[in-house]
């Protein structure tokens, strides 16, 4: 792949003394995913499974071909794809549904300090509201989940197991197939979290076998409000909707109603249609550039930066080993959002704070990080321009006294 | 000297490296608030002595940025042994002229004028500004 000739595809890159670092938090997107949605908008902008006219036949074909395009990405099956807001909405459609209705006082979820709060949280509520065990799998020196650290949680009485596959603060991958192999031999389910993972590697919810998982469009070069969850058909067909509305029904009576098959029960109210289109027009660009490549280009680029940062003194590094395009990192004795503001003045869009996981920033013992994460757009040129900064930076802050 | 070196040689490293009126007091003659900026971290408990009037103390504790823990350094020494009235004049000024609405220029914003260059970096206008939020707490809550 040719990160130069697919940042043409990127209008927000059109300025080029803009580096994007950032899409850990969202990615860019590319002209053809712009394109999709102002066709949406501008040929056939109606309302799906409603219509008999023919442009909602069209709008509806176009959703339900995204569906399509989803469950082939992820080699699901058609009706295992449900459409929602985000990966948010997806992780707590699982909890909601799934998790307050199965379980109880006796029973464990398993969850890590590694999890992005929508992982997190949603559990915790079950846990409050059931009384089952939230049960944090203990993580190795570097902050990783280990199989030899989840034996250690894993038994009988869990239940569920709610983890990432690859992290947004640190960017390890989890060893998530053995996980659900593991889980499944105690007879508990796996709901993954996928919106790191998805964009960035192939995933065969099939091989991994998990239960379910959940992503993000807007961090696969997608439109934002447009998230997915695939659940295993058998799981799905059993568990009740969380929301009640329109399109979600079959019959209705005075006092009591009948819902759709699944994907649909789960699905009410006017979708994200030209969000799900979108979505459709962003795999098509990953299929056409490769998943593989992208992510070896990530990794490359992210050695790469961290083989330098650690010639910079004061720069410490919290992921060295990660196997994704993530870094973590502050300068020593400055605060992240001091720093950020620095590389703001250099065009350097960067994340500083929580990153919406405070269970490892508090696990690090700092009161943030700051973080980078690359994507395909992004050129070894990006690298050498962000460890300048770097190096400027820290040149600054000790130079008016940090 | 670019806006952010102009911004940080100036007060703010002085009451970062040595806050002054920093810790808080275990009295009840005073006013507590707490906020927190859960995005980024900032996280401000200030406390306020008022008696007949008067801006006795200003306290507070707590951890963020540069900008932000010092502009309640700054904030504390602004303040003390001002009418509560002036107080409350000069911090609604303070707010004012960080977030670009009109604001009187008459009032003497003292040392705390300085966090006027924080305009210019309009992501850190609430690192700013968080202090003197809850010492307005403190008054409201009197």
């Amino acid at each position: 792949m040719d990160p130069y000739k697919l940042k043409k595809d990127f209008p927000v890159l059109s300025d080029e003394t803009l580096i994007y670092l950032d899409t850990a938090a969202s990615s860019l997107k590319p002209n053809q995913v712009i394109k999709k949605l102002d066709e949406y908008y501008e040929k056939y902008s109606v309302n799906v499974h409603r219509g008999v006219y023919n442009l909602s036949y069209v709008a509806t074909e176009m959703y339900e071909e995204s569906r399509r395009k989803v469950s082939e990405f992820i080699n699901a099956d058609f009706n295992e794809i449900i459409f929602t807001r985000g990966a948010s909405s997806a992780l707590n459609l699982v909890a909601s549904s799934y998790g307050l209705n199965n379980l109880s006082s006796t029973d464990e979820i398993i969850v890590s300090e590694l999890e992005h709060h929508s992982q997190v949280l949603p559990w915790q509520n079950v846990s409050n509201i059931t009384k089952a065990k939230l049960i944090y799998v203990p993580l190795n020196k570097e902050g990783r989940i280990t199989i030899e650290n989840f034996k250690k949680v894993l038994n009988k009485n869990t239940k569920v197991v709610a983890l990432n596959y690859v992290s947004n603060v640190m960017g390890y991958i989890a060893p998530i197939k053995e996980i659900i192999k593991l889980s499944h031999e105690v007879g508990a389910i796996v709901s993954v979290d996928a919106a790191q993972a998805a964009p960035h590697k192939k995933i065969d919810v099939k091989d991994l076998d998990c239960d379910f998982l959940s992503f993000s469009g807007h961090k696969m070069l997608g439109p934002t409000g447009i998230g997915v969850l695939f659940g295993k058909r058998e799981l799905l067909d059993n568990m009740p909707p969380i929301e009640f509305g329109g399109d979600m029904n079959d019959n209705v009576n005075l006092y009591e109603a009948s819902w759709k098959e699944v994907p649909y029960k789960f699905e009410t109210g006017t979708p994200g249609i030209a969000g799900a289109i979108g979505l459709g027009a962003a795999i098509d660009y990953l299929d056409n550039v490769g998943l593989d490549e992208i992510a070896k280009h990530e990794y490359k680029l992210k050695e790469y930066t961290v083989n330098k940062l650690r010639e910079i003194d004061d720069i410490i590094i919290y992921n060295e080993s990660a196997e994704t395009g993530i870094i973590s990192f502050n300068i020593d004795g400055v605060h992240p959002h001091d720093a950020v503001t620095f590389f703001d003045g250099d065009n350097i869009c960067m994340r500083a704070g929580h990153h919406c996981a405070q269970l490892i920033i508090k696990w690090l013992k700092v009161p943030a990080t700051l973080r980078i994460s690359y994507y395909l757009y992004n050129t070894i040129e990006d690298c050498d321009k962000f460890i300048e900064s770097v190096k400027n930076a820290r040149d600054f802050f000790k130079s008016v006294g940090f | 000297m670019n806006n952010l070196e102009i911004l940080y040689r100036q007060v703010i490293m002085d009451h970062y490296k040595n806050p002054r009126n920093k810790g808080l007091l275990n009295d009840n003659g005073y006013k507590t608030i707490h906020i927190k900026n859960p995005t980024c971290g900032d996280d401000i408990t200030v406390q306020s002595l008022i008696e007949d009037g008067i801006v006795k103390d200003v306290r507070y504790d707590g951890t963020g940025c540069s900008i932000c823990c010092s502009s309640a350094s700054v904030m504390s020494e602004t303040l003390i042994g001002k009418k509560k009235e002036d107080a409350k004049k000069i911090a609604e000024t303070y707010i004012n002229m960080l977030t670009n609405k009109e604001y009187d220029e008459t009032v003497d914003l003292e040392e705390a004028v300085v966090y006027q260059g924080v305009q210019k970096f309009p992501a850190r206008i609430k690192c700013a500004s968080i202090a003197w939020k809850a010492f307005e707490g403190t008054l409201e809550s009197e």
